[in-house]
């Protein structure tokens, strides 16, 4: 019997076990995943969360339920991957044995990364929203504070979901509106980029956005502590922001047991081969989701798109053919814009985001990279999806892997 | 779009930055270099180096690399590229600036 084991079993973990169980002949591979979390958490609800628009059993569900009959489940702690050697090591000196490994680790924040984050302040008057106990603090935060000033700060790239922080201002901003109170909150929204939007097309598009709901900007900000005296937070080039309230993205980084099995890079994210997610260093690993290293947002999207790709090269690997260099960076994001309102993008490693149609050409029903109610429904419909389709690996009708150019337009013009 | 750089014609995007490197040289960056108000020196061909070697081996750009490249600290690349380091040097290095999802 040969043997293929996962690693994690967030997004990218459970959805290759719901794929590779069906597709293993199960006479030649068994097939184990292990994790030790006992709760799955749908993490793009961690930003509804602190608004109390949603409940904290909506976000959090039992994993070993999404994986399916026929796959070994472990729920210990992974302690060293030694691919010299083909062995993971567990705890209490337990160790399993693969063929071919799957690396779906994640990422996680690491608030401890900056100076002074994780200082008297930390869930009093400093939050992120990133971890389940962040966004369920926030949340209690935010239910009585009476303003001041608010800043979403963003510390480094790369970090999970790179829109969220801006989709988390939006939303404070309406927050705020409807609790009668938006006079007294002033909200700066802090990034190491060179702006809120970075790419051309999307900064044409969507400006006006910032302006509209009087989001004030601070950019090419590198934090460097957080004074918790003072209540700023401090740049490498001295500039001090003020706050009331701050709520931080921490430096995002792999797990740690990617750093100490040296497969790593400064951020323990794995070097992976961008199209067909095989590891660079050793050919029967794989790694899929936020743990490689490719230049693909961070995202469930990214992660449902790659484990197709991914799912067809552990089959042909096993084979001994060649592998897809298929993998295009697809990702499709719903970004919530406040006012019930929601933009849909759909982009991959060289194409922008672009205005159009999605899924069908000319009909849609969504809208890319323009403001409406449809795509809010989308995005709270997504949470339905996630869990009874996109876990178990159920292909989402009409929306392929690779990023379709049908229905789209590429050539975007100020105020389309 | 086209722009003529150092008597060029060079393919930039809507922002300066190349979309081809292979059209870079260090004519080219000093040029784009003097237009950001920079005047290049020894220091600032090392740092324009390190991010090409980054680029070129398709790893992501950050302030914490910088922090850990041993070519220069954070503080200096503030001075050598004032107002946003990482836009700046990207720019003149002939590379793509980091970049969010929109």
């Amino acid at each position: 019997m040969k043997k293929l084991v996962i690693l994690g079993a967030g997004t990218a973990g459970t959805m290759m076990a719901n794929h590779l169980v069906k597709k293993l002949p199960k006479k030649e591979w068994q097939i184990t995943i292990v994790d030790q979390y006992k709760t799955h958490y749908y993490q793009p609800g961690f930003l509804f969360l602190p608004f109390d628009t949603y409940t904290e059993e909506q976000v959090k569900k039992t994993g070993k339920k999404f994986i399916p009959k026929g796959v070994n489940y472990i729920q210990k702690k992974i302690e060293l991957i030694k691919p010299e050697t083909n062995k993971v090591e567990l705890e209490n000196n337990e160790s399993i044995d693969y063929d071919i490994l799957i690396v779906a680790t994640g990422s996680k924040t690491a608030p401890d990364e900056t100076d002074g984050l994780l200082g008297p302040l930390w869930r009093k008057d400093i939050f992120d929203f990133y971890t389940f106990e962040g966004a369920k603090a926030l949340r209690d935060k935010l239910r009585t504070w009476e303003g001041g000033k608010m800043v979403v700060h963003i510390t480094e790239m790369p970090i999970k979901c790179p829109v969220a922080p801006l989709e988390f201002a939006f939303l404070a901003d309406t927050f705020f509106k409807k609790k009668g109170m938006r006079d007294k909150v002033e909200i700066t929204y802090v990034t190491p980029l060179d702006g809120a939007f970075t790419k051309p097309t999307c900064t044409k598009a969507l400006n006006y956005l910032l302006e509209e709901k009087n989001i004030k900007i601070e950019t090419d900000f590198a934090i460097m502590e957080v004074d918790n005296d003072k209540k700023v937070i401090v740049d490498y080039v001295d500039r001090e922001i003020p706050f009331d309230l701050l709520v931080t993205v921490p430096t995002n980084m792999g797990d740690e047991v990617i750093e100490r099995s040296g497969l790593g890079d400064d951020l323990n994210f794995i070097p992976t081969h961008k199209h067909t997610l095989q590891s660079k260093e050793h050919k029967n690993i794989f790694v899929i989701g936020d743990a490689t290293d490719v230049p693909a947002s961070k995202a469930g999207s990214v992660a449902h798109f790659q484990a197709e790709t991914l799912t067809d090269n552990i089959i042909l690997f096993t084979k001994g053919f060649k592998l897809k260099q298929e993998f295009d960076g697809h990702a499709n994001c719903f970004i919530e814009t406040g006012d019930n309102k929601a933009l849909l993008i759909d982009f991959n490693y060289d194409q922008e985001p672009v205005h159009g149609t999605f899924p069908f050409a000319k009909i849609g029903p969504l809208k890319l990279l323009k403001e409406s109610v449809f795509n809010h429904w989308g995005k709270l419909a997504f949470r339905w999806i996630y869990w009874n389709m996109l876990l178990k690996g159920i292909p989402i009708p009409f929306v392929g892997r690779n990023m379709s150019f049908k229905g789209k337009i590429f050539d975007i013009k100020e105020n389309n | 779009m086209k722009k003529l750089i150092a008597n060029r014609e060079i393919d930039v995007n809507e922002e300066g930055y190349l979309l081809d490197f292979n059209q870079w040289d260090k004519e080219i960056g000093t040029y784009i270099a003097n237009e950001c108000n920079v005047s290049m020196t020894d220091k600032h061909w090392e740092v324009i180096d390190y991010l090409q070697d980054k680029h070129h081996k398709e790893e992501a750009l950050s302030i914490r690399g910088i922090k850990k490249s041993g070519v220069i600290n954070i503080k200096e690349f503030y001075n050598l590229f004032p107002g946003g380091p990482l836009k700046i040097s990207t720019k003149i290095a002939g590379i793509p600036k980091p970049k969010s999802c929109i």
